[in-house]
């Protein structure tokens, strides 16, 4: 889940010095408010809000917290995680780990750098794409690894690069479904009667549909969801706004397939539904909120 | 009140003396660069080690920050002690040979030629600066920043800092930006001239314009008789 958060996160800014708002920093450091500990919350709220650090809010939350500036720069650049320029659109992370610089890595780096004309650690101008390098992601046996947007790419080489920034620009969700492993297809069925959703009259991407009823607002209709574990496309009979809490309803017998606990992400409930062959899946009930998770046993 | 022994001496010290009081105590010198009194210790520059513990387990630990404990055995001037000494000073050196401080300490210690590359770097981020400014001055207008071989001390943003009185303490405890009279000798050279009482200015031709930091100075007092 954690991948997906960083993908939203990254998304969020291309905000210029100027619009920085202080009273949104003022509720970040109230939400905040255990004292001293909490600077590393702080800072990492403020760099999910505005993709980056800017001084000026560096500025107020020193004002703020009595503490003294140089002490929270320290911490914001002693942490690979923030950052004091804002970043592209797409972040891109070539591994130069050792096994990875053996496997070639400086030489898909150098082909980075020429093809989005910066350097390692640069944001193109454009605000498209930040290039930055680490060492080693831990997965050394695929290297030269290269990740972007929180998508792994593994073995890249030099002749990838050009498909692989053109796809970035497009969007990964559209494009990776059926090629990616982490990407499989599942059947669900109701908690309650235990009917599969499976809904064979209509497939989304190449696979049966989850056909679900939905309603919102007094809105009711139906709602398929794509059957592939990890991917994101739905078709919906009726319009529903991003960010609206959906209720579902089981097609067969109409009972609520809610779940008890609540979305960590934006704390909508979530929905819940038993995987063939054993198991269960939740997922939010919000509609734009990615979460879900799988629990197999 | 704890008692240790240092170089076989018993000595009982209060609880909470650091190793370098206890061992200064009984007068038995440990070089070091950036401690001072007055500052918080912060044992940067690992020059004042010594050793503690004995046969397999005798190890190695800043005196600066080590605080005295029961029945502890400590060697100020070990072999050990000398060598790994020596070889911090050949690196500080290697990192600042232009400072005087460092040039002293190496001739001091019997070093008299640098093995390793120069960098002239201009800090050796030994942090007394970063504990003047805030210990003393009360203004913590400096700092350290980044991580790894990119840290370094400034202000933040690097742009002149709002605390700042400029009272200069920073540049006045700094051990690398007093800069050593290099005369004519080539820059590798190490002077000596301090440890040795052969400044460059006493048998060299004149050469007005040097600083010099030596109080009493040696060529001085010899050119007045
Ligand atoms: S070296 Fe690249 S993943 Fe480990
Ligand atoms: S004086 Fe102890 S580490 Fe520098």
């Amino acid at each position: 889940m954690m991948q997906q958060k960083d993908v939203v996160s990254q998304k969020v800014n291309n905000h210029s010095q100027d619009d920085i708002n202080p009273e949104d920093i003022l509720k970040i450091l109230d939400e905040h408010s255990e004292g001293m500990g909490s600077l590393i919350a702080v800072l990492e709220d403020i760099q999910i809000k505005y993709g980056y650090l800017p001084e000026k809010a560096l500025r107020i939350v020193s004002e703020k917290t009595n503490r003294s500036l140089v002490d929270i720069y320290g911490v914001a650049t002693f942490y690979k995680f923030f950052s004091l320029h804002p970043k592209g659109k797409h972040l891109i992370c070539a591994c130069l780990g050792t096994a990875c610089h053996v496997r070639g890595a400086p030489r898909v780096v150098a082909e980075l750098e020429q093809q989005l004309s910066i350097k390692a650690g640069q944001t193109t101008e454009d605000k498209e794409f930040t290039l930055e390098t680490v060492n080693c992601l831990g997965a050394c046996a695929l290297g030269p690894v290269v990740v972007i947007d929180g998508h792994y790419f593994s073995k890249v080489r030099r002749s990838n690069i050009k498909q692989l920034l053109d796809k970035a620009r497009e969007g990964f969700d559209k494009v990776d479904i059926g090629k990616d492993e982490r990407i499989f297809p599942i059947e669900v069925s109701c908690v309650h009667c235990k009917h599969s959703f499976k809904d064979e009259e209509f497939s989304i991407d190449g696979y049966p549909s989850i056909g679900l009823n939905a309603a919102v607002n007094g809105k009711k209709g139906r709602v398929r969801l794509s059957s592939l574990y990890g991917s994101y496309n739905v078709s919906t009979e009726f319009e529903i706004p991003q960010g609206m809490v959906v209720s579902f309803t089981c097609p067969h017998c109409n009972a609520e397939i809610s779940d008890v606990s609540e979305c960590p992400d934006c704390g909508a409930p979530l929905i819940s539904m038993l995987v063939k062959g054993g198991g269960a899946v939740r997922i939010c009930s919000r509609r734009g909120c990615k979460n879900h998770m799988l629990d197999l046993v | 009140m704890i008692k240790l022994t240092i170089n076989s001496l018993d000595v009982s010290v209060e609880k909470g003396t650091t190793i370098l009081e206890a061992a200064r105590f009984l007068g038995f010198p440990i070089p070091t660069l950036c401690h001072m009194e007055g500052l918080s210790s912060y044992g940067a520059c690992r020059l004042c080690v010594v050793e503690i513990g004995e046969g397999p387990r005798a190890k190695l630990v800043s005196s600066c920050t080590y605080p005295a404990e029961e029945g502890m055995k400590v060697r100020t001037a070990s072999a050990r002690v000398l060598k790994a000494r020596k070889m911090i000073l050949e690196l500080l050196l290697a990192s600042c040979p232009q400072s005087k401080t460092i040039q002293d300490l190496a001739s001091a210690h019997g070093i008299r030629q640098q093995r390793f590359k120069q960098e002239y770097e201009d800090c050796i981020l030994c942090g007394l600066c970063v504990r003047m400014c805030q210990e003393q001055m009360m203004a913590k207008a400096i700092g350290f920043r980044n991580r790894g071989e990119k840290r370094s001390i400034g202000t933040p943003f690097d742009v002149k800092s709002d605390i700042c009185r400029l009272c200069g303490g920073c540049m006045y405890i700094c051990p690398a930006c007093q800069l050593r009279c290099t005369y004519n000798e080539p820059q590798k050279a190490i002077c000596g001239g301090c440890a040795n009482l052969t400044p460059p200015c006493v048998d060299k031709e004149q050469f007005d314009d040097m600083m010099c930091y030596m109080d009493p100075c040696v060529a001085c007092e010899i050119k007045k008789d």
